[in-house]
């Protein structure tokens, strides 16, 4: 019943590889963003944490507006990303993913930053008296613990940049093979006259998806409790 | 095996101000009121608080020297620590727990192993178990022993005890009497609790107000009638050093014998010339002008009276002197008045026998169980070890 046009195929993998990169890139920074938020305070956090919330708030065209005055080719970064590395973002599915990042990088921040600041630091300095340096404290207490709130702010993430629209469309536009993404195609569609029933497959097929990515993520969480109360 | 400690740090409202040397042998106690700084104290020992100028040495190994720019991370102080809440980690198996600290010690400073520990501390079957599913004396007993076999030159112990109830508490006590028997460990136990202190310590650090009031054994301060207001007023009393003298089958006494003559005590299944230290509490003692007759009381103890506290107080406190040892009586004013009391007057204290419970007693060391099976029913937790001998008195 459901085989896979062509299109269809195409679509989905090029969502699945924009979410999978977005979500791979945008880890570390997230992690290190929401230690930043959790653990210390300076001057600006404010300032920071309203930056790292604001493509939640934001129209998701803006943001992708946003993204095409800076890293366009006569943007300010954008030129120089063109004269260092000779990289173009604009118009690539490397943007589409940049795009999903920026806009689903605020769950993942706020999933991480509620595990770090639940991480009882009393035990860190347990583990100092038993003689761990702070970078093994780090790898064998506190990454273990948080690592529930790591795997749900990645999910989080992977989710929102699947569905990506806005701010995709507006930076890297709509073309088929590069940036046409599942939502993207199926706007495509319904956009087409007699588009209707191959929309509906694609609707279906985003439904399908996202249930998937959340079973996963709950089989995954549900082992790492296990692991913790057994 | 001196430690030596002269540090200053401001916390809030709290001069943290902390000058003083002690033998870092046997366990050293540190009591003082909640609030006193004990805990902060402990916390510059093992650096997990830095301390503004000063400097720490343990053993000739100088861990804190603020003139110096000497400030080892606690990771390299190789001191263990037993918190009051246990902090075991919660991702880890109690195994896991265990060897966290030993796998991080020097390969040739680990003299005890796993095996000994668990056995020491009877955790074998908990091995296998998550830190979730213990009970309270059971992480405790684990959180102590995850700090053992760090191998630490020096195990700090912050009320480990303070979390449990007084069943728990009788759990873990004759493992730490047993630590201090078996291992060759100096310890440094924090407490607000004066039993627990009487029951363990050899030296008391006294604090107040973080600062150092007063070092010495714990039989001479507890003992010294100035400090009373730091040992504790409800709880105060005299600590003897006792010798088992006798058994009396019959109605299940013990008799000790001490300078100022013998107490008997309900039934302790001790050998004789067991050392024994009691503590006799003010408010236990009355005074009687001649010897009393037709009294339930047993312990009836001749004394001069040494010296009356001057209080402005419906209580007072006398220190009496028993052919050399101290006891302390805690009566009305109201009969100070009435029999005029004064100090060198010939008095005799009377000492319930029933009011010196188990927890009024410190065991010298361990080896040895001697409470026979049908005591323990009666008596649980009250289990009385063997000496090896005289290092109280």
């Amino acid at each position: 019943m459901f085989d896979l046009t062509p299109l269809e195929i195409e679509a989905l993998g090029l969502s699945l590889r924009v979410a999978l990169w977005s979500v791979f890139v945008s880890l570390p920074f997230g992690l290190a963003t929401a230690w930043l938020l959790a653990r210390y305070e300076f001057v600006g956090k404010t300032l920071l944490n309203g930056i790292v919330h604001l493509p939640l708030v934001l129209p998701p065209v803006v943001v992708g507006y946003l993204l095409l005055v800076l890293l366009g080719r006569q943007g300010p970064l954008g030129a120089w990303l063109l004269a260092t590395f000779g990289v173009s973002l604009p118009f690539t599915w490397e943007g589409a993913a940049l795009a999903a990042a920026v806009m689903a990088f605020p769950l993942m921040v706020r999933a991480m930053r509620l595990s770090i600041e639940s991480v009882d630091q009393s035990l860190e300095t347990a583990a100092r008296t038993l003689g761990a340096s702070r970078a093994n404290v780090f790898v064998t207490i506190t990454l273990p613990l948080i690592m529930p709130g790591i795997l749900a702010g990645a999910v989080l993430a992977f989710a929102r940049s699947l569905g990506e629209f806005g701010a995709t469309i507006t930076f890297v536009s709509n073309i088929p093979g590069e940036t046409r993404t599942l939502p993207l195609a199926l706007y495509s569609l319904i956009q087409t006259p007699g588009g209707e029933a191959g929309a509906l497959r694609l609707a279906v097929l985003s439904v399908l998806l996202s249930l998937a990515a959340l079973a996963a993520s709950e089989a995954i969480a549900r082992r790492l409790r296990a692991r913790m109360s057994d | 095996m001196m430690l030596e400690v002269d540090i200053a740090r401001r916390l809030g409202a709290l001069d943290l101000e902390a000058n003083f040397q002690c033998e870092a042998s046997g366990i050293t106690a540190i009591f003082g009121r909640s609030g006193a700084g004990k805990t902060s104290l402990v916390n510059t020992l093992a650096g997990l608080l830095r301390p503004e100028r000063g400097r720490i040495v343990l053993r000739g190994q100088t861990l804190f020297d603020s003139q110096k720019g000497i400030d080892l991370p606690p990771e390299k102080r190789r001191l263990g620590y037993v918190f009051q809440e246990g902090r075991l980690f919660p991702h880890l198996s109690v195994r896991h727990n265990l060897l966290y600290g030993y796998n991080r010690a020097p390969a040739a400073e680990r003299p005890l192993g796993l095996d000994r520990v668990v056995g020491l501390l009877g955790i074998e079957q908990l091995l296998e178990r998550r830190p979730n599913a213990l009970s309270g004396g059971e992480k405790q007993r684990v959180a102590l022993g995850r700090a053992l076999l760090a191998n630490p030159r020096l195990l700090l112990m912050d009320e480990p005890l303070a979390a449990l109830d007084q069943p728990r508490k009788e759990e873990i006590l004759p493992f730490i009497e047993q630590l201090k028997a078996e291992l060759d460990l100096p310890i440094v136990y924090v407490s607000h609790s004066m039993q627990e202190i009487v029951r363990l310590a050899d030296t008391l650090v006294l604090m107040s107000n973080g600062r150092i009031e007063a070092v010495g054994p714990l039989e001479e301060l507890t003992n010294r009638l100035d400090l009373r207001p730091l040992t504790g007023r409800y709880e105060a009393g005299a600590v003897l050093s006792t010798t088992v003298a006798g058994q009396d089958r019959m109605f299940g006494l013990t008799e000790l014998r001490f300078a100022g003559g013998r107490l008997r005590v309900p039934h302790l299944h001790l050998p004789l010339g067991q050392k024994l230290r009691v503590r006799v509490r003010a408010r236990d003692v009355s005074i009687s002008l001649s010897p009393p007759e037709n009294i339930s009381i047993l312990n009836i103890i001749p004394c001069t009276i040494q010296e009356i506290g001057e209080e402005q107080s419906p209580q007072i406190d006398l220190q009496l002197d028993a052919g050399g040892a101290p006891i302390w009586a805690r009566i009305t004013a109201r009969s100070r008045t009435a029999l005029d009391l004064k100090p060198g007057m010939q008095v005799y204290a009377l000492i319930k026998s029933v009011a010196i419970d188990r927890q009024s007693l410190g065991r010298r060391d361990a080896a040895e169980r001697f409470l026979a099976e049908e005591d323990r029913e009666t008596e649980a937790g009250l289990q009385p070890e063997n000496g090896h001998g005289g290092e109280d008195d």
